[in-house]
């Protein structure tokens, strides 16, 4: 069974929801990331609800997928817990990863989710070792990487297509073209006109969708998913989006004007939906307004896990490199912390 | 300690070769998780001929040939390790790490960390080193100190076929990353190896492998062996300690120490580099705690930071051998 099925009221009205809690995550993400709680680098996913959604909804609740840098919408989609997942943005030990991933890798194993990635490239190869376990095992599930336009530049994204078209394995590569790789054009970039083109290089079906269009991206990815399952190998989906916020927060967007940004914004993937489903009459502007007010409460409730969460303990930084203790790193944190504790103190 | 019985085990004589594709074997048999990937490890049973016929014993399912695809095929096993597989790659030459370089250092060895410890990463990575085949730069070189210097990657390069097939063997069970470095000259060297296919040797656990009271030699690989035809010649007239480091990470710290205390002097060979290598940590390890035992200053082996030419009179010039090492040892002795 689909994790969200499109084809029933239910199930749409539930995607629609994915895609504003996204929404919601993100803007909310960027006011406390721009107020100094959240520390490091934070790239959103605002304007690229519909891909995430649309592609996790096609998939069953124990399919794998990687994810990317811009990784919060691929979570939520996921059916990961935004109170959690914030608690981890924060840097809390209550976080998916104990406050040792941040936004940039969260993960939750145990749900599927192989983990947001700091390497543009990255998920491909890992998505195709999953598929990889899925065929030694013949299990019958799938895995799906997504990528971002960039990421079709870069020799693992080939070397992972090339693997897994060659042994037909389970994966479907869904490459969100937000039409620009951090601040350089697609088409400064790449020398086809569409990135599917790039498909025929493996001899798999390369296929280019609206990506502001919740109900093409599950379509496609549902049918790539089918065909994962029959053992016919991957699937190229370029999935054309935008994302409304800067490569990251902080970015001067330099490379774009507003008046490319507001086309965008009127080709809103949640505005739309909501439309679609008002028109058919599963939605009324009544019901839209309290699914939005459930969001904000469920948004307010993470942030204030996130508030009353709690800071790792210091010494927490030397656990977790291995399966067991390493003497080695044993010794210095011992030598360390007998000089007085943290090296260089409080940053 | 399985190693400790050694004499009291049944032993077979066998080739380092042989130690290694036995190991490969044992745990394919045992675990239905292992399986095998890499360029040409099938059909042509590996271009040192290590996975030989394994491929007709479990099929190719489970010994698999890749394309020539290093960064693929090592993403693709450590993606598969995340998800409940086992897998054993063979990367044919360590020269061709760089290739698979970035999903060694960010992927295969943050997961676990960036994870929050929520994830599993048995994967093993065998890759051969060394020069003496006149393979010219690009397929001889020793990269294991990358490795080792690397946090959250174990590596080991055995000197002994019985030290190749209990690290290989712990290797393909830990649940984390280990890199098993095989160098190219010893796949011939032969030696007694246990039979028991419970027998492993921990990661992290240095041997002496002959005792010694005036000099202690670390040594790696090739150069264990060679280190032990030194103690041998010397014999009478100098008393060698030779200890096969087997593991570069985890460093067995203790055991070098504990060397030191009974010889105050120590020889460390190694075929990577001189710079930054092996031997400076062991140096360091030696320094930081021992440093009241040393009679002499420490003497490193090793490649004199260049790459390793291609013509036999200048691969003979840099590449370490016995020689280098009873040099060392004069120097000190």
């Amino acid at each position: 069974m689909p994790a969200i099925d499109l084809e029933t009221e239910d199930g749409r009205n539930e995607a629609l929801r994915r895609m504003y809690t996204i929404r919601r995550f993100d803007e909310t993400a960027a006011e406390h990331f721009a107020d100094g709680e959240i520390p490091g680098f934070v790239h959103l996913y605002v304007g690229e609800e519909a891909v995430g959604v649309g592609a996790c909804a096609a998939l069953e609740d124990d399919d794998y997928i990687t994810s990317t840098h811009r990784g919060h919408g691929h979570c939520i989609a996921k059916g990961l817990d935004p109170t959690v997942m914030m608690a981890e943005l924060f840097g809390k030990r209550e976080g998916y990863c104990n406050g040792k991933g941040g936004s940039m890798h969260i993960a939750d194993v145990d749900a599927g989710m192989l983990g947001a990635n700091g390497i543009v490239g990255a998920g491909p190869p890992l998505g195709t070792g999953a598929a990889l376990t899925i065929d030694q095992k013949g299990e019958d599930r799938v895995a799906l990487s997504f990528g971002g336009d960039g990421s079709v530049a870069q020799g693992q994204f080939f070397e992972a297509a090339n693997l897994a078209s060659t042994w037909d394995l389970p994966v479907v590569f869904l490459i969100e073209n937000n039409q620009y790789g951090e601040g350089t054009p697609v088409g400064e970039q790449h020398n086809v006109d569409n990135l599917s083109d790039t498909a025929a290089a493996y001899d798999i079906p390369g296929i280019t969708v609206d990506g502001m269009d919740v109900v093409a991206v599950n379509e496609a990815v549902a049918e790539a998913r089918e065909r994962a399952r029959d053992g016919e190998g991957p699937t190229f989906i370029e999935a054309e989006t935008y994302r409304y916020h800067g490569h990251f927060e902080g970015d001067e967007e330099l490379y774009r004007d507003s008046a490319e940004v507001e086309y965008w914004r009127g080709r809103d993937p949640i505005d739309a939906f909501a439309e679609r489903l008002m028109d058919r009459g599963e939605l009324s502007e009544e019901g839209f307004e309290e699914m939005k007010d459930e969001v904000e409460a469920t948004i307010e409730e993470a942030i204030e896990h996130a508030h009353s969460s709690t800071d790792p303990e210091p010494e927490e930084a030397y656990d977790d490199m291995f399966d067991g203790e390493v003497p080695d790193i044993t010794a210095f944190a011992e030598r360390l912390r007998a000089d007085g504790g943290e090296q260089g103190g409080e940053l | 300690m399985a190693s400790a019985g050694l004499e009291r085990e049944e032993t077979q004589t066998m080739t380092v070769r042989e130690a290694i594709r036995e190991a490969l074997r044992e745990e394919m048999a045992r675990d239905e998780d292992v399986f095998l990937l890499g360029e040409d490890i099938a059909t042509m049973g590996g271009v040192l001929d290590v996975t030989g016929d394994l491929y007709e014993e479990f099929g190719r399912d489970r010994v698999r040939d890749t394309p020539i695809s290093e960064a693929g095929f090592i993403g693709a096993a450590t993606g598969a390790a995340a998800t409940g597989s086992r897998p054993v790659a063979e990367l044919m030459f360590s020269d061709f790490m760089g290739v698979a370089m970035e999903q060694i250092m960010n992927q295969m060895a943050k997961m676990r960390y960036m994870f929050g410890g929520k994830t599993e990463m048995p994967v093993t990575v065998r890759t051969t080193e060394g020069g003496g085949m006149g393979a010219a730069s690009q397929h001889s070189g020793t990269v294991h100190t990358w490795i080792a210097h690397f946090p959250g990657l174990m590596a080991v390069a055995p000197g002994t076929p019985a030290a190749a097939k209990g690290l290989l063997k712990s290797a393909i069970r830990s649940n984390d990353p280990v890199f098993f470095f095989e160098n190219k000259m010893i796949y011939e060297q032969s030696g007694e190896v246990p039979t028991d296919a419970e027998f492993t040797i921990p990661l992290g656990e240095a041997n002496v492998e002959r005792e010694g009271t005036d000099v202690t030699v670390v040594a790696t690989q090739r150069l264990v062996g060679e280190s032990l035809s030194v103690a041998e010649e010397l014999d009478g007239e100098t008393s060698v300690e030779v200890i096969d480091l087997r593991s570069l990470y985890p460093l067995d710290t203790d055991t070098i120490v504990e060397s030191l205390g009974k010889t105050g002097r120590m020889v460390v060979a190694d075929e990577s580099p001189l710079s930054y290598g092996v031997h400076a940590e062991v140096m360091a390890r030696a320094v930081e705690n021992a440093f009241y035992s040393l009679d002499a200053p420490i003497q490193r082996v090793g490649v004199p930071d260049t790459h390793m030419p291609f013509s036999p009179s200048l691969e003979g010039e840099v590449l370490p051998d016995g020689e280098d090492v009873r040099g060392a040892i004069d120097r000190i002795v």
